[in-house]
Protein backbone atom coordinates (compact mmCIF):
# COMPACT_ATOMS: atom_id res chain seq x y z
CA UNK A 1 0.00 0.00 0.00
CA UNK A 2 1.38 3.36 -1.05
CA UNK A 3 0.21 6.68 0.36
CA UNK A 4 0.82 9.33 -2.30
CA UNK A 5 0.29 13.08 -2.06
CA UNK A 6 -0.85 14.68 -5.28
CA UNK A 7 1.28 17.82 -5.72
CA UNK A 8 -1.52 19.50 -7.69
CA UNK A 9 -4.56 19.23 -5.41
CA UNK A 10 -2.70 18.39 -2.19
CA UNK A 11 -4.76 15.28 -1.44
CA UNK A 12 -2.97 12.44 0.31
CA UNK A 13 -4.59 9.16 -0.64
CA UNK A 14 -3.79 5.51 -0.99
CA UNK A 15 -2.69 4.14 -4.31
CA UNK A 16 -6.10 2.97 -5.59
CA UNK A 17 -7.12 6.61 -6.06
CA UNK A 18 -4.18 6.93 -8.47
CA UNK A 19 -2.94 5.13 -11.56
CA UNK A 20 0.68 4.27 -12.16
CA UNK A 21 2.21 5.50 -15.42
CA UNK A 22 5.56 3.73 -15.38
CA UNK A 23 9.12 4.98 -15.48
CA UNK A 24 9.52 8.76 -15.47
CA UNK A 25 11.83 11.13 -17.32
CA UNK A 26 12.06 9.10 -20.51
CA UNK A 27 13.36 10.77 -23.63
CA UNK A 28 10.68 10.30 -26.25
CA UNK A 29 12.75 9.35 -29.28
CA UNK A 30 10.69 9.61 -32.44
CA UNK A 31 11.20 11.25 -35.86
CA UNK A 32 14.85 11.34 -36.85
CA UNK A 33 16.14 9.11 -34.07
CA UNK A 34 17.95 5.85 -34.65
CA UNK A 35 16.11 2.54 -34.57
CA UNK A 36 18.07 1.57 -31.46
CA UNK A 37 17.09 4.74 -29.60
CA UNK A 38 13.45 4.32 -30.63
CA UNK A 39 13.41 0.67 -29.54
CA UNK A 40 14.98 1.61 -26.22
CA UNK A 41 12.39 4.34 -25.66
CA UNK A 42 9.52 2.01 -26.49
CA UNK A 43 10.56 -1.16 -24.72
CA UNK A 44 13.55 -0.84 -22.43
CA UNK A 45 12.91 0.15 -18.84
CA UNK A 46 15.44 0.22 -16.02
CA UNK A 47 13.25 -1.49 -13.42
CA UNK A 48 15.88 -1.15 -10.69
CA UNK A 49 15.69 -2.92 -7.36
CA UNK A 50 15.68 0.22 -5.25
CA UNK A 51 14.95 3.85 -6.04
CA UNK A 52 12.47 4.41 -8.84
CA UNK A 53 11.19 7.65 -10.36
CA UNK A 54 7.70 7.12 -11.68
CA UNK A 55 4.78 8.87 -13.34
CA UNK A 56 1.43 8.69 -11.56
CA UNK A 57 -1.96 10.11 -12.38
CA UNK A 58 -4.51 11.28 -9.80
CA UNK A 59 -7.13 9.49 -11.84
CA UNK A 60 -10.02 9.49 -9.35
CA UNK A 61 -9.15 12.97 -8.07
CA UNK A 62 -8.03 16.10 -9.88
CA UNK A 63 -6.95 14.11 -12.94
CA UNK A 64 -3.40 15.49 -13.09
CA UNK A 65 -0.22 13.59 -13.92
CA UNK A 66 2.69 13.99 -11.51
CA UNK A 67 5.96 12.31 -10.52
CA UNK A 68 6.81 10.20 -7.50
CA UNK A 69 10.18 9.07 -6.11
CA UNK A 70 10.02 5.88 -4.09
CA UNK A 71 11.88 2.71 -3.21
CA UNK A 72 10.58 -0.35 -5.02
CA UNK A 73 11.86 -2.61 -2.23
CA UNK A 74 10.76 -0.86 0.97
CA UNK A 75 7.90 1.12 -0.69
CA UNK A 76 9.16 4.23 1.09
CA UNK A 77 8.04 7.37 -0.70
CA UNK A 78 10.61 10.14 -0.86
CA UNK A 79 8.25 12.66 -2.37
CA UNK A 80 5.99 13.60 -5.26
CA UNK A 81 6.67 16.47 -7.61
CA UNK A 82 5.46 18.40 -10.65
CA UNK A 83 5.05 16.72 -14.02
CA UNK A 84 6.56 19.79 -15.71
CA UNK A 85 10.17 18.85 -15.06
CA UNK A 86 12.91 16.61 -16.49
CA UNK A 87 14.38 15.63 -13.11
CA UNK A 88 13.41 15.47 -9.44
CA UNK A 89 13.68 18.68 -7.40
CA UNK A 90 16.84 19.12 -5.32
CA UNK A 91 15.10 18.50 -1.98
CA UNK A 92 13.85 15.08 -3.11
CA UNK A 93 17.29 14.14 -4.48
CA UNK A 94 18.76 15.18 -1.11
CA UNK A 95 16.21 13.10 0.79
CA UNK A 96 17.03 10.02 -1.30
CA UNK A 97 20.81 10.59 -1.01
CA UNK A 98 20.53 10.88 2.77
CA UNK A 99 19.28 7.31 2.90
CA UNK A 100 20.92 5.84 -0.22
CA UNK A 101 24.26 7.66 -0.67
CA UNK A 102 25.17 5.37 -3.58
CA UNK A 103 22.12 6.39 -5.65
CA UNK A 104 22.57 8.72 -8.63
CA UNK A 105 19.75 10.82 -10.10
CA UNK A 106 20.94 10.07 -13.64
CA UNK A 107 22.17 6.54 -14.26
CA UNK B 1 -32.71 18.48 2.45
CA UNK B 2 -34.81 19.75 -0.44
CA UNK B 3 -38.45 18.70 -0.75
CA UNK B 4 -39.41 15.19 -1.84
CA UNK B 5 -40.35 16.32 -5.35
CA UNK B 6 -36.71 17.01 -6.13
CA UNK B 7 -35.90 13.28 -5.98
CA UNK B 8 -36.43 10.75 -8.75
CA UNK B 9 -35.82 7.72 -6.55
CA UNK B 10 -35.73 7.23 -2.78
CA UNK B 11 -34.85 4.23 -0.66
CA UNK B 12 -35.53 4.50 3.05
CA UNK B 13 -35.17 0.83 3.91
CA UNK B 14 -31.58 1.09 5.14
CA UNK B 15 -29.76 2.68 8.04
CA UNK B 16 -29.27 5.75 5.84
CA UNK B 17 -31.79 7.27 3.46
CA UNK B 18 -30.54 7.12 -0.13
CA UNK B 19 -32.11 9.45 -2.68
CA UNK B 20 -31.34 10.21 -6.32
CA UNK B 21 -31.94 13.84 -7.17
CA UNK B 22 -33.72 14.92 -10.30
CA UNK B 23 -31.66 16.83 -12.87
CA UNK B 24 -29.39 19.26 -11.04
CA UNK B 25 -28.18 22.19 -13.12
CA UNK B 26 -24.41 22.62 -13.04
CA UNK B 27 -21.64 24.12 -15.10
CA UNK B 28 -18.03 22.99 -15.39
CA UNK B 29 -15.48 25.75 -15.77
CA UNK B 30 -11.99 24.98 -17.02
CA UNK B 31 -9.49 27.82 -16.68
CA UNK B 32 -6.16 28.54 -15.04
CA UNK B 33 -7.36 29.89 -11.67
CA UNK B 34 -5.02 32.89 -11.56
CA UNK B 35 -5.71 35.92 -9.37
CA UNK B 36 -7.22 37.83 -12.30
CA UNK B 37 -9.37 34.85 -13.29
CA UNK B 38 -10.60 34.40 -9.72
CA UNK B 39 -11.61 38.06 -9.63
CA UNK B 40 -13.42 37.70 -12.97
CA UNK B 41 -15.26 34.59 -11.74
CA UNK B 42 -16.32 36.45 -8.59
CA UNK B 43 -17.65 39.26 -10.77
CA UNK B 44 -19.55 36.83 -13.00
CA UNK B 45 -21.02 34.71 -10.20
CA UNK B 46 -21.21 37.11 -7.28
CA UNK B 47 -19.36 34.71 -5.00
CA UNK B 48 -15.64 34.09 -4.51
CA UNK B 49 -13.81 30.99 -5.74
CA UNK B 50 -13.37 28.55 -2.83
CA UNK B 51 -9.97 27.42 -1.58
CA UNK B 52 -8.45 24.17 -2.85
CA UNK B 53 -10.55 21.05 -2.07
CA UNK B 54 -13.40 23.16 -0.70
CA UNK B 55 -16.98 23.90 -1.67
CA UNK B 56 -18.72 27.17 -0.83
CA UNK B 57 -21.85 28.89 -2.14
CA UNK B 58 -22.40 26.12 -4.67
CA UNK B 59 -18.93 26.40 -6.18
CA UNK B 60 -16.74 23.32 -5.84
CA UNK B 61 -12.96 23.24 -6.38
CA UNK B 62 -12.38 20.26 -8.68
CA UNK B 63 -8.74 20.75 -9.70
CA UNK B 64 -6.20 23.57 -9.95
CA UNK B 65 -7.84 24.51 -13.26
CA UNK B 66 -11.42 23.33 -12.80
CA UNK B 67 -14.54 24.38 -10.89
CA UNK B 68 -17.96 22.75 -10.67
CA UNK B 69 -20.63 25.41 -10.27
CA UNK B 70 -24.17 24.58 -9.17
CA UNK B 71 -26.65 26.83 -10.95
CA UNK B 72 -28.85 28.53 -8.35
CA UNK B 73 -32.63 28.75 -8.67
CA UNK B 74 -33.66 31.58 -10.96
CA UNK B 75 -30.46 31.30 -13.00
CA UNK B 76 -29.76 29.10 -16.03
CA UNK B 77 -26.59 27.34 -17.25
CA UNK B 78 -26.77 29.32 -20.49
CA UNK B 79 -26.91 32.67 -18.69
CA UNK B 80 -24.14 31.64 -16.31
CA UNK B 81 -21.89 30.49 -19.17
CA UNK B 82 -22.55 33.78 -20.97
CA UNK B 83 -21.56 35.80 -17.88
CA UNK B 84 -18.40 33.73 -17.34
CA UNK B 85 -17.43 33.99 -21.01
CA UNK B 86 -17.92 37.75 -20.93
CA UNK B 87 -15.86 38.29 -17.77
CA UNK B 88 -12.95 35.88 -18.22
CA UNK B 89 -10.14 37.19 -20.37
CA UNK B 90 -7.81 34.17 -20.14
CA UNK B 91 -8.42 30.99 -22.17
CA UNK B 92 -11.39 29.21 -20.61
CA UNK B 93 -14.15 26.71 -21.26
CA UNK B 94 -17.54 26.69 -19.56
CA UNK B 95 -19.89 23.82 -20.31
CA UNK B 96 -23.38 22.84 -19.16
CA UNK B 97 -22.82 19.40 -17.60
CA UNK B 98 -26.29 19.02 -16.03
CA UNK B 99 -27.10 15.98 -18.18
CA UNK B 100 -23.66 14.44 -17.61
CA UNK B 101 -24.02 14.10 -13.86
CA UNK B 102 -26.10 12.20 -11.32
CA UNK B 103 -26.55 13.64 -7.83
CA UNK B 104 -27.42 11.70 -4.68
CA UNK B 105 -28.40 12.61 -1.16
CA UNK B 106 -27.43 10.43 1.83
CA UNK B 107 -29.36 11.37 4.94
CA UNK B 108 -28.82 9.94 8.41
CA UNK B 109 -26.18 9.96 11.10
CA UNK B 110 -24.50 6.90 9.52
CA UNK B 111 -24.02 8.60 6.13
CA UNK B 112 -20.25 8.80 6.68
CA UNK B 113 -20.12 5.07 7.36
CA UNK B 114 -21.80 4.27 4.04
CA UNK B 115 -19.17 6.22 2.10
CA UNK B 116 -16.34 4.87 4.22
CA UNK B 117 -17.20 1.39 2.94
CA UNK B 118 -16.09 2.27 -0.57
CA UNK B 119 -13.98 5.42 -0.54
CA UNK B 120 -10.27 5.50 0.45
CA UNK B 121 -10.87 8.66 2.44
CA UNK B 122 -10.64 9.49 6.15
CA UNK B 123 -14.27 10.29 6.87
CA UNK B 124 -13.94 10.74 10.63
CA UNK B 125 -15.90 13.81 11.79
CA UNK B 126 -12.69 15.65 12.69
CA UNK B 127 -10.99 14.79 9.37
CA UNK B 128 -13.81 15.48 6.91
CA UNK B 129 -15.78 18.59 7.82
CA UNK B 130 -18.42 20.96 6.49
CA UNK B 131 -17.00 22.82 3.48
CA UNK B 132 -14.64 20.00 2.46
CA UNK B 133 -15.07 18.74 -1.10
CA UNK B 134 -13.51 15.42 -2.05
CA UNK B 135 -13.06 13.80 -5.44
CA UNK B 136 -12.27 10.13 -5.09
CA UNK B 137 -13.72 6.73 -5.92
CA UNK B 138 -16.65 4.92 -4.33
CA UNK B 139 -16.24 1.27 -5.13
CA UNK B 140 -15.02 1.58 -8.72
CA UNK B 141 -16.98 4.74 -9.50
CA UNK B 142 -15.37 8.17 -9.78
CA UNK B 143 -17.34 10.44 -7.44
CA UNK B 144 -17.19 13.71 -5.57
CA UNK B 145 -18.95 14.38 -2.28
CA UNK B 146 -19.39 16.95 0.46
CA UNK B 147 -21.39 17.50 3.63
CA UNK B 148 -24.60 19.52 3.57
CA UNK B 149 -24.96 19.04 7.30
CA UNK B 150 -23.53 16.73 9.96
CA UNK B 151 -25.97 13.99 8.90
CA UNK B 152 -26.35 14.74 5.19
CA UNK B 153 -23.96 14.11 2.30
CA UNK B 154 -24.35 15.06 -1.36
CA UNK B 155 -22.58 12.84 -3.89
CA UNK B 156 -22.01 13.40 -7.60
CA UNK B 157 -21.02 10.87 -10.25
CA UNK B 158 -21.36 10.44 -14.01
CA UNK B 159 -24.97 10.09 -15.17
CA UNK B 160 -24.21 6.87 -17.04
CA UNK B 161 -23.59 5.21 -13.67
CA UNK B 162 -26.66 6.62 -11.91
CA UNK B 163 -28.57 3.36 -11.48
CA UNK B 164 -25.48 1.38 -10.51
CA UNK B 165 -24.46 4.04 -7.98
CA UNK B 166 -27.97 4.16 -6.50
CA UNK B 167 -28.02 0.38 -6.03
CA UNK B 168 -24.46 0.43 -4.63
CA UNK B 169 -25.49 3.05 -2.06
CA UNK B 170 -28.71 1.24 -1.09
CA UNK B 171 -26.73 -1.97 -0.66
CA UNK B 172 -24.06 -0.25 1.42
CA UNK B 173 -26.73 1.44 3.56
CA UNK B 174 -28.46 -1.80 4.63
CA UNK B 175 -29.55 -1.95 8.22
CA UNK B 176 -27.19 -3.85 10.51
CA UNK B 177 -24.26 -3.46 8.10
CA UNK B 178 -22.67 -0.31 9.55
CA UNK B 179 -19.06 -0.85 10.64
CA UNK B 180 -19.53 1.74 13.41
CA UNK B 181 -15.93 2.85 13.08
CA UNK B 182 -16.67 6.56 12.78
ZN1 LIG C 1 -4.74 15.60 -7.40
Amino acid sequence: MLLLTCPYCGVMAEETEFHGGGEAHLTRHSDGSSDDAFTAYLFERKNPKGIVLERWRHVYGCGKWFHAARCAVTLEIFGTYSAQTFEPPAEIIAKIKAKRPEWEAKS
Amino acid sequence: MSDLMSFSEIDGSGAVLVAAQRRVMMVTLKAELSKATRAAIKKALGTPVPAARKIANGIAWMAPDELLIMVPQGDTPEAMIARLTAELKAPMLAVDVSDARAVFTLKGNKAREVLAKGAPVDLAPEAFTLGDFRRTRLGQVAVAFWLEADDEITLVCFASLKQFMFEWLVNAAQKGSMPEFL
